[in-house]
């Protein structure tokens, strides 16, 4: 399968601060290919190398089998990037700016106005787009951002958080917008909101201390790294009980960690084993007389799974 | 050289939109228009305020000499500031707020955002020095005579060269520093390292300073041209750009 991203021994420092460490990394071409890691771990060092704004301090990486080199040209043809906190000259309006960017794209005139009025279109900033940038949101900035990212119609997309200023409509809007640029476009994008990944990547890889976690694809992932949740929910007003049911469990060998839901009355379990732990918490909340109202074997989320990777990798 | 014409176009609308070339040229328009009328009314003026008439008396008659003078240092000192206060946050602002990674990791040559940023530089002070000269021109002309349109020119295209000379060595200290105050604080002090290696004998004419000097001799006639401060300026301003290029370059944004 072509690859539109390779890494191969990436390495970052920074002084004594090993930012990225020999980063192994292949993301197919088409893909929505999620980059996860917790802060500090590397991935916006990593979005930098591939966009040709900083230098390795080893390894390379190739984008559609182009080698990376700090400004480059071809480099920057072939990929959009959209920073994590994207800055515009206030003074300019979002169509101007648009333009701006496409001209220095060497587009004619009747391209690049053809190309703004649709980039403008689909991010939705229409409307405000004869206002100064200045006076934007910060949630139209990240729109703009991701406007200047595709003008051009790049082969790959770099994406550092491009969501997590947006509101949950605006969110769900980009993120089907996303998916929808896949497969003619790669999208190689890192987040914090991990469900955001989970609906729309193909692939995920975490990256811990500047290190490759883990790769894989998305339902892989769970499948391969996923342990056993239980969620268990009991009647109204019941939650104190229950919390203080599940203190009690703390030690028993099976049961891995417990988080609560907001409501106070439901909870999942993370457990080791599936048949020793259903047998106990049966026996449990039998023996609590709970007033239960669900006790289900759930799929683990990709947050569950990252925590897990990760605390791993920082345990090593 | 698209690029290059997008980065300048960019910098001329901002020059426009922030009114830092409405502010240039009012500057230099004002003071080039005042310049030969403060010559002329010197005497005047010392005789209107009180306790001062005795001076009035000791100043000599006014001459096209004295506005050609004031014309010049008026518009050197207040152009020099102007020059490094426009000059010193070009690059170094856009790397702080971000705006700079967001260009370049576009199909821009980094020389030519460096380029478009002194051009656009070098069009605002041509435009804003041309409004001058062109107010400073008639008054002499009005109240003393005698000013050759053509020496007049080549002295403001002297001046021009002087100031663009501190505004790329600005530019240089924009790229290689890490805030405006120290990309400012280097084009003050390259402007106090010039003024201090001018007192050393034999070093004035090698200098881009000398070119004021040649600028009042061209109106005003008598002496001779100074060619070695018109290579060197040129070449500083050429090495401070290259410089700068080559730094933002290696630079990572």
């Amino acid at each position: 399968m072509e690859q539109a991203i390779r890494c191969e021994g990436l390495s970052k420092a920074f002084g004594r601060t090993r930012a990225l460490q020999g980063l192994e990394l292949a993301v197919p071409a088409g893909a929505v290919f999620g980059f996860l890691g917790p802060n500090g771990a590397g991935k916006t060092t990593t979005m930098r190398l591939l966009a040709g704004l900083a230098r390795p301090s080893a390894g390379s990486a190739w984008i559609c089998g182009q080698k990376v080199r700090a400004g480059s040209r071809e480099i920057a043809r072939l990929v959009g990037y959209l920073p994590e906190e994207p800055a515009f000259y206030g003074w300019m309006r979002p169509r101007e700016f648009l333009d701006y960017v496409a001209r220095l794209f060497g587009f004619g005139p009747a391209e690049r106005q053809r190309r703004v009025e649709m980039v403008l279109e689909t991010v939705g900033l229409q409307d405000v787009a004869g206002r100064r940038i200045s006076g934007l949101s910060r949630g139209m900035r990240q729109r703009l951002g991701l406007a200047q990212a595709l003008v051009h119609g790049p082969r790959v997309l770099l994406l550092d958080e491009p969501a997590s200023a947006l509101d949950p409509i605006g969110r769900r809007e980009i993120l089907e917008f996303i998916r929808a640029l896949a497969p003619d476009c790669t999208v190689f994008f890192s987040t914090h909101i991990l469900a955001d990944v989970e609906r729309i990547c193909d692939q995920v890889a975490v990256i811990a201390n500047g290190r490759l976690v883990v790769q894989a694809r998305t339902e892989e992932l769970l499948r391969r790294y996923a342990l056993p949740v239980f969620e268990v929910e009991v009647e109204p007003g019941q939650g104190v009980a229950l919390q203080r049911w599940l203190q009690e469990l703390g030690a028993a060998g099976w049961l891995l960690g417990v988080s609560h839901a907001a409501d106070g009355n439901s909870a999942r379990i993370l457990c080791r084993e599936v048949s020793e732990a259903r047998q106990a918490l049966i026996a449990g909340l039998a023996q609590a007389s709970l007033p239960i109202t669900r006790l289900e074997l759930v799929r683990p989320s990709l947050e569950e799974v990252f925590v897990r990777l990760v605390q791993g990798e920082a345990d090593k | 050289m698209s690029a290059l014409w997008t980065v300048w176009r960019k910098e001329m609308l901002e020059a426009v939109r922030s009114r830092r070339l409405l502010g240039v040229t009012a500057t230099l328009f004002v003071f080039g228009a005042a310049s030969p009328l403060l010559a002329r009314l010197t005497p005047q003026i010392l005789q209107l305020l009180p306790g001062a008439e005795a001076f009035a008396a000791l100043v000599p008659e006014p001459s096209l000499a004295d506005a050609v003078a004031q014309y010049l240092k008026n518009q050197s000192q207040f152009g020099i500031l102007l020059a490094i206060l426009t000059s010193m946050g070009a690059v170094v602002q856009e790397k702080e707020r971000g705006t700079a990674a967001m260009v370049l990791c576009k199909p821009l040559p980094r020389w030519a955002f460096i380029a478009g940023k002194f051009m656009a530089i070098g069009a605002s002070f041509l435009l804003a020095l041309a409004v001058g000269a062109v107010a400073g021109y008639y008054y002499s002309e009005v109240l003393f005579g005698g000013l050759g349109l053509g020496r007049w020119l080549a002295a403001n295209v002297l001046l021009l060269t002087w100031l663009l000379v501190h505004a790329a060595m600005t530019l240089l200290f924009s790229t290689l520093g890490r805030s405006q105050l120290v990309a400012g604080g280097g084009g003050f002090g390259m402007l106090a390292v010039l003024g201090l290696l001018g007192s050393v004998p034999g070093l004035q004419r090698w200098l881009p300073a000398a070119l004021l000097g040649w600028a009042a001799r061209l109106c005003l006639g008598g002496g001779g041209p100074a060619w070695p401060a018109l290579v060197v300026s040129l070449a500083l301003t050429f090495l401070s750009l290259i410089g700068a290029c080559v730094a933002l370059e290696r630079q990572e944004i």
